[in-house]
């Protein structure tokens, strides 16, 4: 009779190893992916690895990226957030509205507006009890037609008329423009926020089990509010910067944005059900998503429907990927 | 015991039951009374046909929906089975009507195919593995159709959107029959019952030795086919192959549907009669905004509030329990 | 407020029996709380002073954990009020309960799996540095430090889930200290440690009972319980029905106050409605030859006769659960047979398991049998349902004619077959559970604690339908957490150890004793 012991963790050195392994393969994925690409590319195109096509791939990342950091914090509580795209929209008219009033005004307004929009969608999670997904939906319907109705159902496109809010989105250093240094900032906060500080911690204890974070006492309900709250702040600041780089608010963009940003969030290795996951591999998630997207350009004849397959396939590899390396780790 | 606890009820639960399961009629009433009242020519035949035939891709979209949403599911990839289906039928409208049909239905299965394996299969979560091919069905759709948009002029064919027996069209009629086949498999057939019991309770119905896999493989593809109906249907109304646009945002009115019709997003019930109901009132509250030339804008912020509504009033049964 | 909490405390029974001096830390102060139609706490008062450990013990449903839930701020009394350090206290939630120095170890050990040790040790009051960041470093010192004090080594910053259980539950427990409990209530700690886990943990109840700390201990196993605990409150349907010291009294009586008979009448017709353990010499139905599975059973062999209950002993975690598991499909095993008559069962697969004649009650009624939202109906032909239709379509008649017979054999108690069985009492959800699997006509019926959470008298009629059903032929194998149900339902106990048939129990050796001794490793007694 074989000796066993029903307690104990994983046994066999050989198990151990496996896990090690898939919990790497999940924590990394992305990013050795994303480097592979990135050889490749280089070697493929000769277009590609020029400085200002990167700086190019940089800017159209950092959009996206914001959004991908305030996702993050929601799927890490396990929720989920689908009014980005339409709060990225909303950024965007208001801080071309508000450019009226200067720098301030056109970030302030579209800021205030949507933590309001984020405390409101939180609210109604944490304390509402409704589920995150039903709640967004509504808020992705009803914030879009909020967009529609300040821009006459669409049809104006406010421009921005502050010259330093148009330099904050096209101007830069050593030819990256600001907005990267603005979603870098937002990684790096973000991180510390995360993994240093006990609303971060709370924010992984949140998703990685509601009810023992309900019994060890944390405050569950004003986490979820807060990570709402956050990820609208992220959406209405990168609205607002791609307002201000590309100087009109245009009221249509952001459409499936959502997507996007919750697909990055995934491919970064972050799990769905929440508890463990990281910005770093968000960051890595939203590059590939870009690159893949740039190297599709590179190739010409392909087209943005090649990209809609090559993302969506991508997503799908991954979290099956994620799904049986789970199953290796019994998580 | 049990008698004890069914007649200590509260009062408020038989009120907010009340409108958890006939909520939604009521509001079809209400906006009727209103439309009687403040809307020239609304009850016209021809606006009734009007409504009707507008309402029917999303309804029949929304069948399969609830029975993704009754498993405790979620299909986002239904636009995308659309689109592929509209993609498909000018390639193949040469070798006739029936044929074409079928091959875009058949395209549409390899979409509910793919959801189907992933979730039943694999496990993944019905809302990623659906968001994938959400995203990479519609492109697919557009590869095959050449990013085009083409015209299909085939009469058989149009006359599935446009033709009517009697007062009564093609599609309304095609609706009704999906309604009746549904309502059917929901409530008279092992795998209606074995569906609302997996969503109920996912370990139960496992331990009760039901083929847990193949309910859920085969709701995946039921979605995607009716989807790729509603396609179809959508396209012969068009007399165009749009996959572009065909079936864009067709997920969220869908959802919307079911959950205000009745069917807890939480599972284990199919509300068949509900969602058709539900998309009525979608409907009808969307046509009496254009009617009175309220912009988009406002009817997609009214579409919101009633989603939010519906669930808060749906969430009151789940308490209950 | 109403006029209960100010009766005379002549009626209280805490008043003159308390055990120590002290005044109480934590009293509840008649308490009482209903849910729907049904009164799980009736008039409650329980007190605990400060370096006291009280045991609070009960039978299944005698609201012990609904006391807790009281004390910690999940329910909220319907009548009476909390007392703590003589104050009144009203905790909305469990987070107030915990910042009043009461804190809690679940039997689960509710902590995440996820996160390290140090992280789920510190969560929500993290050490913090500098600009107001958690210090890690210092974290896990603090937390390296803290479980050395408790005799345990480990790296902290393992995630929790890596760790064994024991561990767990001793994090769990560095955690309550630590955050100045002066109340911790244990909620059947022990029901997933080993024995020397188990040591180490009362190591640390007295090294906390001697700081001063008082500890409400939630147990069955009434070993530990007269080793740790000086007062013992026995609490029988949500009333308190003793409350002294543990000194000086016998287990006999602890039984009798918990089952409310005497001692004379339970030695005389046993504990149980069981009328005798069913033995049997037909050829083996059911063959489990060999039965392994990483981390859970090794090497399991059962054989069960037609019209035999042989009773699977063992303490929680022993395997029991998992060998009727793998024996009925549910999870796959790594090697070993499965045959019923001879005929070999395709592993892994419940459907294959139903087919062959094997079903299995499971031990967690509410998430595992019942579909909750599904009618009576419903929920009697769930698993039938293709026998019962034609060509995919299901037929009333059908159903009609199996529900009816079963709901009249089992005495299902419902307004109607079309009531959700949600609605129904755990007893009778039990009964429509077990009426499930009768429409199965099975022929092997594996129970996992089949009396669990139902009240006296459905265990009652549960019991006798178990020895009806063997008495019909059926081949049963019962687990149940109660020894005396083992003892008294079953023929033959198989009792498992750590994954691996330990010993067998047979014919007069079949008592309480032998089980006990069974179980905790020693000799049989002859």
């Amino acid at each position: 009779m074989t000796a066993i012991d029903p307690a104990a963790g994983p046994s066999t050195s050989a198990q151990v190893w496996r896990e090690r392994l898939a919990g790497l393969a999940q924590t990394y994925g992305a990013a050795v992916v994303l480097v592979v690409l990135l050889v490749v590319g280089s070697i493929a195109f000769p277009a590609f690895p020029t400085a200002s096509n990167l700086a190019n791939i940089a800017t159209q990342s950092s959009f996206l990226l914001i959004v991908g950091v305030g996702m993050t914090f929601v799927i890490l509580t396990g929720g989920i957030d689908l009014s980005v795209g339409s709060q990225y929209a909303l950024g965007g008219v208001l801080a071309a509205y508000g450019s009226a009033w200067g720098l301030g005004g056109g970030l302030l307004l579209p800021l205030v507006v949507c933590v309001v929009i984020g405390l409101v969608q939180g609210a109604i999670v944490a304390y509402g009890g409704l589920a995150p997904f039903i709640v967004t939906l509504a808020g992705l319907l009803g914030v879009r037609g909020l967009v529609l109705a300040l821009t006459g159902g669409g049809s104006s496109t406010p421009l921005v008329t502050d010259p330093a809010l148009s330099a904050l989105g096209q101007g830069g250093v050593a030819g990256l423009r600001w907005p990267v240094f603005i979603a870098l900032a937002a990684v790096l906060v973000g991180s510390v926020l995360l993994l240093r500080s006990r609303g971060g911690q709370a924010v992984l204890a949140v998703g990685g089990s509601e009810s023992a974070s309900v019994l060890m006492g944390l405050p569950v309900a004003r986490v979820k509010l807060t990570v709402y709250t956050v990820s609208g702040v992220c959406a209405g600041l990168a609205g607002a910067l791609t307002a201000a780089y590309t100087s009109s608010g245009v009221p249509t963009v952001g459409v499936g944005l959502e997507l996007s940003a919750i697909s990055a969030v995934v491919i970064g290795g972050t799990l769905l059900v929440g508890g463990r996951g990281n910005l770093v591999g968000t960051t890595a998630g939203v590059l590939l998503l870009t690159v893949i997207q740039n190297l599709i350009n590179q190739v010409g004849s392909l087209t943005s429907s090649v990209q809609a397959v090559v993302s969506g396939g991508f997503l799908a590899v991954v979290v099956i990927l994620q799904t049986v390396l789970a199953r290796t780790q019994r998580l | 015991m049990s008698q004890t606890l069914t007649v200590a009820l509260p009062r408020r639960a038989t009120v907010v039951g009340f409108f958890q399961r006939y909520g939604v009629y009521l509001a079809i009433v209400i906006v009727l009374v209103v439309n009687l009242a403040v809307t020239p020519n609304f009850f016209t035949l021809d606006n009734v046909r009007v409504q009707l035939v507008q309402v029917v891709p999303v309804l029949i979209v929304a069948l399969g929906m609830a029975l993704a949403i009754g498993t405790e599911g979620i299909d986002l990839s239904v636009g995308a089975s659309m689109a592929l289906a509209a993609a498909v039928i000018p390639l193949y409208i040469g070798y006739g009507v029936v044929p074409a049909a079928l091959i875009a239905l058949a395209c549409s299965l390899l979409i509910g195919l793919a959801n189907g394996v992933m979730i039943a299969v694999i496990g993944v979560q019905p809302i990623v593995a659906t968001l994938s091919l959400m995203v990479a069905g519609r492109g697919i759709a557009l590869l095959v159709a050449g990013e085009q948009l083409r015209s299909v002029t085939d009469p058989g064919f149009l006359a599935l959107g446009r033709g009517a027996i009697g007062p009564l069209p093609w599609s309304v009629l095609i609706a009704a029959v999906l309604v009746a086949i549904v309502a059917v498999l929901v409530s008279r057939t092992t795998f209606g019952k074995q569906l609302v019991a997996l969503g109920g309770s996912r370990r139960a119905a496992e331990l009760a030795g039901l083929p847990v896999r193949r309910i859920l493989l085969v709701t995946y593809l039921l979605s995607a086919a009716l989807a790729g109906v509603a396609g179809v249907i959508g396209t012969a109304r068009l007399g165009a192959s749009v996959p572009s646009t065909l079936g864009n945002l067709v997920e969220l009115s869908a959802i919307t549907a079911v959950v205000v019709g009745g069917t807890p997003l939480s599972g284990g019930q199919v509300r068949v009669i509900g969602t058709v109901a539900g998309a009525l009132l979608l409907q009808l509250i969307t046509a009496t905004l254009v009617k009175h030339d309220v912009s988009d804008a406002y009817s997609q912020i009214a579409q919101a509030v009633i989603i939010l509504l519906a669930v808060y009033i749906q969430r009151g049964r789940a308490v209950q329990r | 407020m109403t006029t209960t909490s100010f009766r005379a405390d002549a009626a209280d029974p805490a008043a003159g029996a308390g055990p120590v001096a002290d005044a109480p830390v934590l009293r509840a102060d008649h308490v009482t709380k209903r849910f729907g139609g049904v009164t799980a706490l009736d008039d409650v008062t329980f007190s605990v002073a400060a370096g006291e450990s009280m045991a609070l013990m009960g039978e299944n449903g005698a609201g012990k954990s609904t006391l807790i839930k009281v004390l910690t701020g999940v329910y909220r009394p319907d009548d009476g009020r909390i007392l703590l350090g003589g104050q009144p206290a009203v905790f909305a939630r469990p987070l107030d309960a915990q910042r009043a120095g009461v804190s809690t170890i679940y039997q689960e050990v509710n902590l995440i799996p996820l996160m390290s040790v140090a992280q789920n040790i510190y969560l929500g009051r993290e050490p913090r540095g500098r600009l107001g960041l958690i210090d890690a470093r210092r974290m896990q010192s603090d937390a390296r430090e803290l479980l050395s004090a408790y005799g345990i080594a480990v790296d902290v910053r393992r995630p929790l889930r890596s760790c064994a259980l024991g561990v767990q539950q001793m994090v769990a427990l560095a955690r309550a200290v630590s955050i100045n409990a002066r109340i911790v209530i244990m909620d059947e700690p022990t029901s997933s440690l080993e024995a020397r886990e188990v040591e180490t943990l009362f190591r640390v109840i007295r090294m906390l009972r001697d700081q001063g700390i008082a500890i409400v201990y939630v147990s069955h196993r009434m070993d530990e319980i007269f080793e740790v605990c000086e007062s013992v409150t026995v609490l029988r349907d949500g009333r308190v029905v003793h409350v002294g010291p543990v000194q000086g009294m016998t287990r006999g009586e602890l039984v009798s106050l918990m089952l409310g008979r005497s001692i004379d009448a339970v030695r005389r017709e046993g504990a149980t409605a069981f009328r005798s353990g069913h033995t049997s010499d037909a050829p083996a139905v059911l063959e489990a030859t060999g039965l392994s599975r990483k981390h859970e059973i090794a090497d399991v062999d059962l054989r069960v006769r037609p019209g035999e209950v042989v009773g699977l002993g063992g303490l929680l975690g022993s395997g029991r659960s998992e060998t009727l598991k793998a024996i009925a499909g549910v999870t796959a095993v790594d090697a070993g047979t499965v045959t019923v008559s001879g005929a070999p069962v395709r592993g892994g697969s419940v459907s294959a398991a139903i087919r062959a004649g094997i079903v299995m009650l499971p031990e967690d009624r509410k998430a595992e049998g019942i579909v909750p939202n599904l009618s009576v109906r419903d929920n009697i032909v769930l698993a039938a349902l293709p026998r019962l239709s034609r060509a995919g379509f299901t037929s009333t008649a059908k159903q009609d004619a199996v529900v009816d017979v079963f709901m009249k054999r089992l005495h299902i108690k419902a307004s109607s077959p079309d009531q959700p069985v949600a609605e129904l009492s755990g007893g009778n959800q039990q009964k429509v559970m077990i009426a499930r699997w009768l429409a199965m006509s099975p022929r092997v019926l594996l129970l996992d604690e089949p009396t669990r959470g139902i009240d006296v008298g459905a265990k009652a009629e549960v019991q006798a339908l178990i020895d009806e059903l063997a008495s019909e032929g059926l081949a049963i194998v019962l687990v149940s957490s109660e020894i005396e149900e083992v003892v008294e339902g079953s023929g033959r106990v198989v009792v498992l150890r750590e994954g691996s048939v330990q010993t067998e129990l047979t014919g007069i050796h079949v008592d309480e004793a032998s089980l006990l001794a069974a179980l905790a490793g020693t000799e049989v007694p002859e």
